[in-house]
């Protein structure tokens, strides 16, 4: 079955790390890739941009409305992903916990609505 | 025409005894591998229905469980065809299609037992806590969602819609039905156990049985603990489970009165107590201590054996009640043990020393609205002579207690006073 592993995590928090812990976290990220690449289970993956750079869009009325900013206000956001194929949902909880932002931020396992 | 009536009778118990023993073994084996769990209910229904129309007139079959599958499994096929629509039903309807291998297979020996992967599915920890136990009810037991609905004093159209939205989880996010790993075995049963506890203490809360919503889920949290013991014999605290559920079953006739009022356990009158149950539960503990790994079902378990030690001593060996709430307050840090200690230690020690332990976890939200606590409070106060304290602990224990006859058991305390 195909997850999206959603990577939440609080921005002002990871602007605030030092650069030493930021770069292990990074490190960190390599090997977790590589690790998901010789499993077999990565499907795609990409870290995003800040929510800075984020702009909303919804049409209202017929008339498109662009908003800045993302569509959710919180304390975390999200800040990338990956897709996943793996036999079932305790594959995919163990691999969310392997994920480095885990351990600061809170990943979000959504099975994919397979058309 | 009378034997028409009696094989009609004795279909309709055939039907009712496979049902009793094998709905949630063929619930558990249909949706396996399709993980639809709702699918294979349905199928399952429609199978009964056949068995008690067809079997009155050919007879029963020699293996009901089998027939009943071979029909089941017919009926989801039938189900998927009318709604195959995508290429994931598709593949299901391939894995059902009795023409595979395994199929040919299942037919020579006998229906896997897959009962205690259903039970994990059904107490993932992806599924929402309060749902588990009333989805291991419905899909192991085939439990009506109307009567799991009262018995958890919830809108029958709510629990409905939590169980449907439950069996949907299963098969949209993938939640395997199978046993956790290893590392991951602890833990799991741990949900899989609290749930079927949970399902257990809804019926005892209701102990003369007045209220037929609760009737015989007592009963059925036996079942459930008795098949996972049978299917997990080597866990400690499966065992431990069990034996905590006998120990308090096996005290049922003795928590009321002829009159219906409520007898505290230090009241009770031990030649009332089931001693078979008393045993059964003995055994399991002393099998589950020979396993040597500790948990809480096991202490509390202990517990009660500390207690019913009553039968033949005339009294309850208390010190070794306080010690063993001592262990499980270790384990838990939970301030409900700490409650029952306080007690225990009372008896041992003087009321003194048990109100300094309900003064440590005075301050803990939790005991705040938790009427144990103060009707323990008031206990101590008024033995240790402190009247107006204990009067208004009473108050509050009275005013927080839902079940009449301990209401009232409560109010006759406080007039004591």
């Amino acid at each position: 079955m195909k997850y999206m592993l959603m990577i939440y995590a609080s921005e002002a928090a990871e602007n605030a790390m030092p650069p030493a812990e930021m770069g292990a976290i990074m490190q960190a990220y390599g090997a977790y890739t590589d690790a998901l690449v010789k499993a077999g289970a990565l499907q795609a993956g990409e870290r995003l941009r800040p929510v800075t750079d984020a702009t909303s869009v919804r049409v209202r009325n017929g008339k498109s409305e662009v908003l800045n900013g993302p569509y959710a206000d919180t304390q975390e956001q999200l800040g990338g992903y990956y897709i996943i194929d793996v036999p079932d949902l305790d594959a995919a909880l163990v691999w969310a916990a392997r994920c480095p932002s885990s351990s600061y931020g809170t990943i979000e396992v959504r099975p994919i609505w397979e058309m | 025409m009378g034997d028409v009536t009696a094989s009609a009778d004795a279909a309709r118990w055939a039907a009712e005894t496979a049902a009793r023993h094998s709905y949630g073994k063929l619930v558990a084996f249909l949706s396996r591998r399709t993980r639809d769990v709702a699918a294979a209910q349905d199928a399952l229904s429609a199978a009964f229905e056949a068995a008690l129309q067809q079997w009155p007139v050919q007879g029963v079959p020699a293996s009901p469980e089998a027939w009943l599958m071979a029909v089941a499994k017919r009926q989801a096929i039938d189900a998927q065809r009318r709604t195959a629509t995508s290429d994931a039903a598709t593949d299901d309807l391939l894995l059902l299609t009795p023409a595979s291998t395994e199929d040919r297979e299942d037919a020579d020996r006998a229906i896997p037992d897959d009962r205690l992967a259903l039970l994990f599915a059904c107490a993932h920890p992806a599924i929402e806590r309060s749902v588990r136990a009333p989805l291991m009810l419905q899909t192991v037991l085939g439990l009506d969602a109307g009567s799991i609905a009262s018995a958890f004093l919830v809108p029958p159209t709510t629990m409905g819609q939590r169980l449907s939205r439950a069996k949907a989880k299963i098969k949209q996010a993938g939640i395997p039905f199978k046993l956790p790993e290893r590392e991951d075995l602890p833990e799991r049963l741990d949900t899989v156990l609290e749930a079927i506890y949970a399902a257990f203490t809804q019926g005892w809360s209701d102990p003369a049985g007045l209220d037929p919503r609760h009737h015989n889920l007592s009963d059925e949290g036996i079942w459930l603990g008795q098949l996972v013991a049978a299917l997990l014999p080597n866990e400690p605290e499966a065992l431990g489970m069990l034996a905590l559920m006998l120990h308090a079953h096996a005290r049922r006739a003795a928590r009321r009165d002829a009159s219906g009022a409520y007898v505290p356990l230090g009241q009770q009158d031990p030649r009332l107590w089931d001693t078979t149950l008393i045993d059964a539960a003995e055994r399991l503990l002393h099998q589950a201590s020979a396993l040597r790994v500790i948990g809480r079902f096991q202490l509390e378990a202990a517990v009660q054996s500390a207690h019913v030690i009553r039968r033949f001593t005339g009294h309850t060996d208390w010190p070794a009640v306080a010690q063993l709430y001592g262990a499980l307050a270790e384990l838990t840090g939970s301030p409900v043990v700490e409650i029952n200690r306080a007690v225990a230690v009372a008896e041992c020690e003087g009321a003194a020393r048990g109100l300094e332990i309900l003064d440590s976890v005075a301050d803990d939200p939790r005991v705040a609205n938790y009427q144990p606590y103060w009707a323990a409070r008031a206990h101590l106060l008024q033995r240790s002579g402190a009247r107006e304290a204990a009067d208004a602990a009473y108050a509050q224990a009275i005013g927080l207690e839902l079940d009449p006859a301990v209401r009232r058991y409560l109010q006759q305390q406080r007039n004591g006073l």
